[in-house]
C-alpha cells in the first residue's frame, strides 16, 4: 500500500480534502456535522449547540474526520478519521468516553446493532473491532484496544454496515468489492466466515445501506458506486437483484447540453425507514435523486429528482432519523486554501415525503428549520454561507474522491517512467 | 538461415517454449495496482477460451463443469502439467502475477496440447493478483484443492503482510474452498514454513491432515517434485517444509 500510494504520487496535500459529513440521531434528538477536524452537534431537546467534552488522552480530532455514526439506540456516537483515532461519545453527556488508537487512518465506522461493538476500517483494508461490553453509559473506558476482525487485501474500505438482523457485517472497498462476513459470537477472535461477495460494480463502491420492512426483516443491501449506479443485493447469496443507472439521469439534468465526459459517481445514499424510498447524492447534481424500492419484485426505479432551487447546493452527505421523516443534507469540505477557516458547511433539509403529506417533497427555507439560526450557526459555522464557498467545496470533494478511489490508467511509458523515478528516489535515500 | 525462420521462442527439438525467452523480474510487487483486466465476477470469466475442448462438448455435464483446482503463484506451471494427466477430468487453473511467466505457461500448455492430442485440455493460466482477486474468479465453495508451492518468503517483518498465506487471506481461501477441500503449502524457507503452519493451525476453518491421509494422497508427493522451484531445491539438496490442511465447518 505504501508502494501504491507512492505509485499514485498525486497524493497531494492540497487536494486531499475531506467532504463534510452529517449524521442524525435515530429519534432526531440531535444532529451532528463533521467538517475537517471539527465535530459540531446541535441538540433539539435543549434547542442549543452542544459543547463536547473530551478528557481522553488527546482531546478532540486533529485531522479530517472521515466517518461519523450514531448507535442504533442513539446512546453512543462514534467519530474517526485521518488523525488515526476513533472517538466514542456518550450522547447523553456528549463526553468522549473512549479514544481508541488506530495504526492507520480510519475510513469507515459502524456499531453492532446491540451497541456492544464498534468496528472501524483503516485505509489499508483492515477492519478492527472494539468491545464496549460492561460500559454502563457514564464511566470512561481507558486503554481500549482494537482487535483485527477481517481484511480486504490492501484496498481502501469505503463503507461498513451491519445487516438489520445483526448477523453480518458488510464492508465495501475501492476495488469494486462488497464483502458479507458472518459477525461472530466472539468478534475479538476475528470474523473468518465469509457469507458472500456482492460483485457487479465496475468502479469503487462509495456507500452502503439496507432497506428492510416488516415483510422483509432481513432486508436487502443497497450500494452506490463510482460507476454511477445504485445496486440492490441479496446478501445471503451475493446475488445482484437490480441495477439503477442514477448517474445517467443526473447527468442529463446537469449537463444542460454541455458534454460531461466522465460519469458521475454516487457520493452517498440514505434509505428511508419505511423501506420504500432511497435518497441518492451524486457528484455535480444540485439536489438528490429519489429511488423507489419495491422489495416484493426486488427492483429499484427512479421516481423523481428533488432539485435545490436558488442555490448551487451539491450534497456531500445525507442523513435521516428513523422517525421524523426529514432528509438532512450537508455540503462542505475540510480545508480550502482560498477561503478562511473555520471550515464552512451548508445544511439543507427536505421534508414532505409522507404519503399523507400534500404535494411534493420540498427543500425547507432556512427560516423554516427547527432550531433556526442557532442550528445553522452551529452546524454550518455561520448563519449564512457564501455560495461560491460550497461550489468550490463540491468541486474539491469531487477531485479528492477521484484521486483517492479511482484507479489511474497509465500508459506503459508513463509507468516505466514512474518506476524509474521511484528507483532514483530510493538510491538517493 | 533456416533457424531464423522458425519461431525462436520455441525449442526445435520439443516444440515447447524455451524458458529463456520468458525471463522476468524475480519478484513482482503484489501490492502495487494492477494493470491487467479483472473479471467483475466469476460469471464474467469466459472459461470456453481456457478449456475449449471441455466447453465445446455437447455433453451437459462437461459444459457446466467448474474449475476445481487452483495453483496460486504457479510460476512456470510444472505442477499443473503433472496434475493434468493425474486428474484428466478436473479443470484446473494457475494464477500468476508476472506477465512474462504467465505468457510462458500459456505457450507451454498450447504446445503440449498440440504435441499430445486430447491431453492437457484441462489446464490453463491467468495473470492476476491472487491476493486481491480470488473472489472474482471463484464462487463460494467451488474449489476442492488450492496449492501454494514455494511462495515468495518476504523475510522482513514489515513485508509479512505481503505473504500469500495469512490469517486474513485464509478467510478468502476458506470461502473459495468447499468443505473437505484441501490446501497444500510447501517451502524451502523454514521460517516461512513455520509461519504458514501457524496461520493454518490457528484458523478455525482448517484442520491438519493426518499422517495416514498425507501418505494416501498422491498429490502430496508432487509438492516436492513437480514444480520448477521444487526441482531446484531438490537439486541443491535443500530441506522442505510442508503444511497440508483441510477446510472444515467452523464450530458454531
Ligand atoms: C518462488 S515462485 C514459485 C513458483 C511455483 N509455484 C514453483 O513452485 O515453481 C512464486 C511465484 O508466485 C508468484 N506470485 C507472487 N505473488 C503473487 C500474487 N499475489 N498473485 C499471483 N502470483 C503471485 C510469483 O510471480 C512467482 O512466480
Amino acid at each position: 500500500m505504501e508502494e501504491t500510494l507512492i505509485e499514485e504520487g498525486e497524493t497531494n496535500k492540497d487536494i486531499e480534502v475531506a467532504p463534510a459529513l452529517i449524521a442524525v440521531h435515530p429519534t432526531q434528538k440531535s444532529v451532528a456535522v463533521a467538517v475537517g477536524s471539527d465535530l459540531r452537534v446541535f441538540d433539539f431537546q435543549g434547542v442549543s449547540a452542544v459543547s463536547l467534552v473530551d478528557d481522553t488522552s488527546g482531546p478532540f480530532h486533529k485531522d479530517s474526520i472521515r466517518a461519523i455514526r450514531y448507535s442504533a439506540d442513539g446512546n453512543l456516537f462514534v467519530s474517526a478519521g485521518d488523525d488515526k483515532v476513533v472517538k466514542i461519545w456518550s450522547t447523553e453527556s456528549w463526553c468522549c468516553i473512549c479514544t481508541v488508537p488506530s495504526e492507520k487512518r480510519v475510513s469507515a465506522v459502524a456499531l453492532s446493532n446491540d451497541s456492544l461493538y464498534v468496528c472501524f476500517a483503516d485505509k489499508f483494508g483492515v477492519v478492527w473491532v472494539v468491545d464496549l461490553d460492561g460500559f454502563d453509559g457514564n464511566q470512561m473506558l481507558v486503554n481500549k484496544k482494537a482487535a483485527p476482525l477481517l481484511a480486504h487485501y490492501c484496498s481502501i474500505i469505503t463503507s461498513l454496515e451491519f445487516s438489520p438482523d445483526g448477523r453480518f457485517v458488510i464492508s465495501a472497498d475501492r476495488d469494486f468489492k462488497i464483502r458479507v462476513t458472518v459477525f461472530p459470537k466472539k468478534p475479538l477472535d476475528g470474523a473468518h466466515e465469509i457469507q458472500s461477495f456482492c460483485l457487479g460494480h465496475t468502479e469503487f463502491v462509495s456507500c452502503l445501506d439496507f432497506v428492510f420492512t416488516s415483510d422483509y426483516p432481513q432486508g436487502f443491501l443497497v450500494s452506490g458506486s463510482g460507476d454511477s449506479t445504485v445496486r440492490l443485493w441479496d446478501i445471503s447469496s451475493g446475488s445482484l437483484l437490480d441495477t439503477c443507472e442514477v448517474g445517467a439521469k443526473a447527468e442529463l439534468l446537469e449537463s444542460n447540453g454541455k458534454e460531461e465526459e466522465c460519469s458521475l459517481a454516487i457520493t452517498d445514499l440514505c434509505t428511508f425507514p419505511d423501506g420504500t424510498l432511497i435518497a441518492v447524492a451524486t457528484q455535480s447534481l444540485q439536489g438528490i435523486v429519489l429511488l423507489s424500492c419495491d422489495l416484493s419484485t426486488r427492483t429499484l426505479s427512479i421516481t423523481r429528482v428533488v432539485s435545490i432551487m436558488g442555490e448551487a447546493f451539491i450534497p456531500t452527505s445525507l442523513g435521516m432519523s428513523s422517525s421524523a421523516g426529514l432528509l438532512w443534507m450537508v455540503t462542505g469540505v475540510s480545508n480550502l486554501h482560498r477561503f478562511d477557516n473555520p471550515p464552512l458547511a451548508r445544511v439543507r433539509i427536505v421534508s414532505g415525503f409522507e404519503k399523507s403529506s400534500p404535494g411534493d417533497p420540498t427543500v425547507l427555507e432556512d427560516n423554516e428549520i427547527l432550531g433556526g439560526d442557532k442550528l445553522l450557526e452551529k452546524l454550518q459555522g455561520s448563519v449564512s454561507v457564501e455560495e461560491k464557498v460550497f461550489l468550490a467545496a463540491a468541486e474539491a470533494v469531487k477531485t479528492a474522491m477521484s484521486n483517492l478511489l479511482v484507479k489511474k490508467q497509465y500508459s506503459t511509458e508513463k509507468r516505466e517512467f514512474r518506476k524509474r523515478a521511484r528507483n532514483d528516489r530510493k538510491i538517493k535515500q | 538461415m533456416l533457424e531464423n525462420e522458425a519461431n525462436p521462442t520455441l525449442s526445435k527439438s520439443t516444440g515447447l517454449p524455451r524458458k529463456r525467452f520468458y525471463r522476468a523480474r524475480a519478484h513482482s510487487n503484489p501490492l502495487s495496482d494492477s494493470h491487467f483486466p479483472v473479471p467483475t465476477s466469476p460469471c464474467h470469466v469466459d472459461f470456453s477460451l481456457h478449456y475449449p475442448q471441455f466447453c465445446s462438448s455437447s455433453d451437459q455435464i462437461d459444459s457446466s463443469k467448474k474449475i476445481q483446482f487452483a495453483d496460486i503463484g504457479c510460476g512456470f506451471g510444472g505442477l499443473l502439467i503433472s496434475l493434468s494427466t493425474l486428474f484428466p477430468d478436473t479443470l484446473m487453473i494457475g494464477m500468476e502475477l508476472r506477465d512474462k511467466v504467465t505468457e510462458y505457461v500459456k505457450e507451454r500448455i498450447l504446445a503440449l496440447r498440440v504435441a499430445n492430442p486430447g491431453q492437457y485440455q484441462n489446464i490453463s493460466v491467468v495473470r492476476t493478483n491472487s491476493m486481491k482477486y480470488i473472489p472474482n474468479y471463484f464462487e463460494k465453495g467451488q474449489l476442492s484443492k488450492m496449492f501454494f508451492l514455494f511462495p515468495d518468503p518476504h523475510f522482513k517483518e514489515k513485508n509479512h503482510r505481503r505473504r500469500v498465506i495469512s490469517t486474513h487471506l485464509l478467510d478468502e481461501y476458506a470461502y473459495a474452498l468447499g468443505v473437505g477441500g484441501i490446501i497444500y503449502t510447501i517451502t524451502d524457507v523454514e521460517e516461512l514454513g513455520d509461519w504458514m503452519k501457524a496461520c493454518l493451525e490457528s484458523h478455525p476453518m482448517f484442520e491438519a491432515l493426518t499422517e495416514e491421509e498425507l501418505e494416501a494422497d498422491p498429490v502430496v508427493k508432487l509438492l516436492s517434485s513437480a514444480t520448477e522451484e521444487s526441482q531446484k531445491v531438490a537439486r541443491n539438496g535443500g530441506q522442505t517444509f510442508q503444511a497440508v490442511y483441510r477446510r472444515i465447518m467452523p464450530a458454531a
